[in-house]
């Protein structure tokens, strides 16, 4: 048995609680006032009386040197990028936990091996060979040069392996008496027995295409291309000049490039708690 | 509804150096229920699955309903078949569990509906049907599975250790059910199991298997008492059948120092194995003299475990009869089982059949 939660466990907990929300709390305030008003008072925990105005300037601001990129169209890119991202990955990296599982052919398993020690390499190792064959497929500046690149995943070809091994040989063997193919197999069976799996999946693979960095800097140049990332960056580099800063844009962005996963992680956490307590096997 | 011929079938696994089932040749007639019965590991479930398509034939022919089936996809084969785990599809509710199977040959809606639905009557299922199997119990699953391969109206039912995963008491009630069930429809069965009081009760024939080879094919009651080896003699009854060495001069049969008389017409000599059922062995004046040992209560009769002339003996008596330390115990002499002490085989002249004239069921 657990033991009873004390005052003093409860301390701590809210001690930490306030420790993550804290600095959340004061981006989202601060970027309620004026940037003249953040630059002369610092960092605020009261809210100001411009959040409107700063986060409708954020969204619909033709910014950037072309002036052909608003916050809404970052968010759209990351968006694309993230579901784009999620999505692909568990698609393919199912597909080849479903081959590597379910057909028997000869080296399947050194080939898993393989393919999980070669994606195990981070991204910034094979970044520029990645780019040279993007570009070579004059894929620069698209959304598949973007997304495709990054969609072979170890991660999650090793998590449906495992999931689809523990799923029992009967189940297969019922089905194909039950006249279901290796396709009938996958979307009748596999798939809604993985729901939970994708759901952490697509969590974790979400969150992780979102913030991505250094690839869409690298993939694209076109303005119309650029994700939240990039616009927090570029707005904070005006810096550089005499003017006073937007902060208050900066601050807002960074809340709004926040938002979607933290949306993402509450919606799809629901799902899988629930898979992982009513067990389906 | 169909006969399934197995001839001459072998299997190999791969990699194996003996095979896993040898030489199986089995001819079972439309209707019928056979329950193939053995050790773990005899092949049992191998040649199963080899009926049902799940595991290739590497020698010899089945064919069901006159059709060779040995390269026919299992779908394709007109089996459905009952797992020891039911395999029932997790996120399907048991009405879907019984109609994927229908919906996958594309059998009209209407159709499914009226076969589920009476599938369903059946086995009593209709309050659960739109439950999803984590919300039953074994015994309700265990009649989702059977469903399932009821609505199908497959030539022929295989089962695969379908009741062992249950309590004892489920075990004996569903045992009925399937019985009657199997009788009502008329279905061929194949039925593993490795219990052999479910073989029993069950079987129309009875196949003992020994490592892979067919040691016995029979109905039950000519099995259990013409058994035909002292591998089939040990393993169908309970308590086991008592196997004592023993020396053979004509009729005359020697146990250590003691000496009775085997049935008229037996001349065989040297060592033999004698085997002696434990209801057919009974205290008297005289006779083989007993120790005993030790005594098991089971209510409706009493076991009594003890020796012979220093070899292990179990009889089964009635709770009326005294048990005493030193006891002296007769059988008649049609009631004993010779078997040849090298190779085991059954070499008794006794044939007890007359006696036991089976009832028609
Ligand atoms: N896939 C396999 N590969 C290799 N050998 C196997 C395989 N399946 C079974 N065997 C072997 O074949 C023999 C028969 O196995 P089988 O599963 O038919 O036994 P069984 O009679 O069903 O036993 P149980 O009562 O334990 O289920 C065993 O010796 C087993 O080790
Ligand atoms: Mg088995």
């Amino acid at each position: 048995m657990m033991n009873r939660a004390t005052p003093f466990d409860h301390l701590i907990l809210i001690l930490a609680t306030l420790f993550m929300v804290l600095p959340v709390a004061v981006a989202i305030m601060t970027s309620t006032h004026t940037a003249v008003d953040i630059h002369s008072n610092g960092l605020s925990l009261a809210p100001g009386g411009h959040g409107v105005e700063t986060y409708t300037t954020v969204l619909t601001k033709q910014g950037g040197f072309t002036g052909q990129v608003t916050g809404l169209r970052m968010m759209m890119n990351s968006l694309i990028l993230g579901i784009g991202f999620a999505v692909g990955k568990i698609v393919l990296s199912m597909l080849a936990a479903y081959a590597l599982v379910y057909f028997r052919f000869r080296f399947a398993t050194a080939m898993f091996w393989v393919i999980f020690t070669t994606l195990l390499l981070p991204l910034e190792v094979r970044i520029m060979p990645s780019y040279q064959v993007m570009s070579d497929l004059k894929l620069l500046n698209t959304y598949t040069g973007l997304i495709v690149p990054l969609l072979a995943s170890a991660t999650g070809t090793f998590y449906f392996r495992q999931f689809f091994k523990s799923v029992p040989d009967e189940l297969l063997e019922a089905a194909r008496i039950d006249g279901a193919g290796p396709f009938k197999f996958l979307i009748d069976v596999l798939i809604p027995l993985s729901r939970t799996m994708m759901a952490a999946i697509f969590v974790i693979m979400f969150v992780y295409g979102w913030n991505q960095y250094l690839w869409p800097m690298l993939m694209t140049t076109e303005e119309r291309f650029f994700t939240l990332m990039r616009g927090i960056k570029q707005i904070l580099q005006v810096w550089i000049g005499s003017q006073i800063p937007d902060y208050n844009e900066a601050f807002a962005l960074a809340i709004l490039a926040l938002a979607p996963p933290v949306l993402v992680v509450v919606v799809f956490q629901r799902w899988f708690i629930k898979g992982l307590t009513e067990s389906d096997k | 509804m169909a006969r399934i011929d197995i001839r001459n079938v072998s299997k190999t696994y791969p990699g194996a150096a003996t095979p896993s089932v040898a030489d199986i040749d089995l001819a079972i007639a439309d209707g019928e229920f056979i329950v193939l019965v053995g050790p773990s590991g005899c092949g049992k479930s191998t040649l199963l699955r080899m009926v049902a398509g799940l595991e290739d034939i590497t020698g010899g022919e089945v064919s069901i309903g006159g059709r060779v089936v040995n390269k026919v996809d299992p779908a394709e084969r007109d089996i459905a078949m009952v797992f020891q785990n039911y395999a029932l599809y997790p996120h399907m509710t048991v009405r879907e569990n019984m109609a994927y199977g229908l919906k996958n040959r594309k059998t009209p809606k209407t159709e499914i509906e009226a076969r589920v639905a009476e599938a369903a009557r059946m086995l009593e299922l209709g309050p659960y049907l739109d439950r999803k199997p984590r919300g039953l119990s074994g015994g309700q699953r265990q009649r989702v599975a059977m469903g399932r391969a009821v609505v199908r109206q497959p030539a022929a039912f295989l089962f695969d250790e379908p009741l062992s995963n249950l309590d004892a008491k489920l075990r004996v009630s569903m045992r009925g059910e399937i019985r009657r069930l199997q009788r009502r429809l008329g279905t061929t069965s194949l039925y593993v199991t490795h219990d052999q009081l479910e073989a029993m009760t069950l079987a129309d024939r009875l196949v003992v298997l020994n490592a892979g080879r067919i040691e016995q094919v029979g109905a039950p009651l000519d099995i259990y008492h013409r058994p035909a080896s002292t591998f089939v003699a040990s393993f169908i009854g309970s308590p086991a059948m008592n196997l004592l060495d023993a020396e053979a001069d004509g009729a005359r049969l020697r146990i250590g120092q003691n000496v009775i008389q085997a049935g008229a017409g037996f001349a065989h000599r040297g060592p033999v194995t004698l085997g002696i059922r434990a209801e057919d062995l009974h205290p008297a004046a005289t006779g083989l003299p007993f120790r005993t040992d030790l005594v098991e209560e089971l209510g409706a009769q009493r076991l009594v475990h003890g020796f012979i002339d220093g070899q292990a003996l179990v009889l089964a008596l009635d709770p009326s009869v005294p048990v005493r330390d030193e006891m002296f115990l007769t059988v008649a002499p049609e009631r004993l089982h010779l078997f040849d002490t090298a190779g085991g085989k059954r070499i008794g002249t006794t044939d007890v059949r007359a006696v036991h004239a089976r009832v028609p069921a």
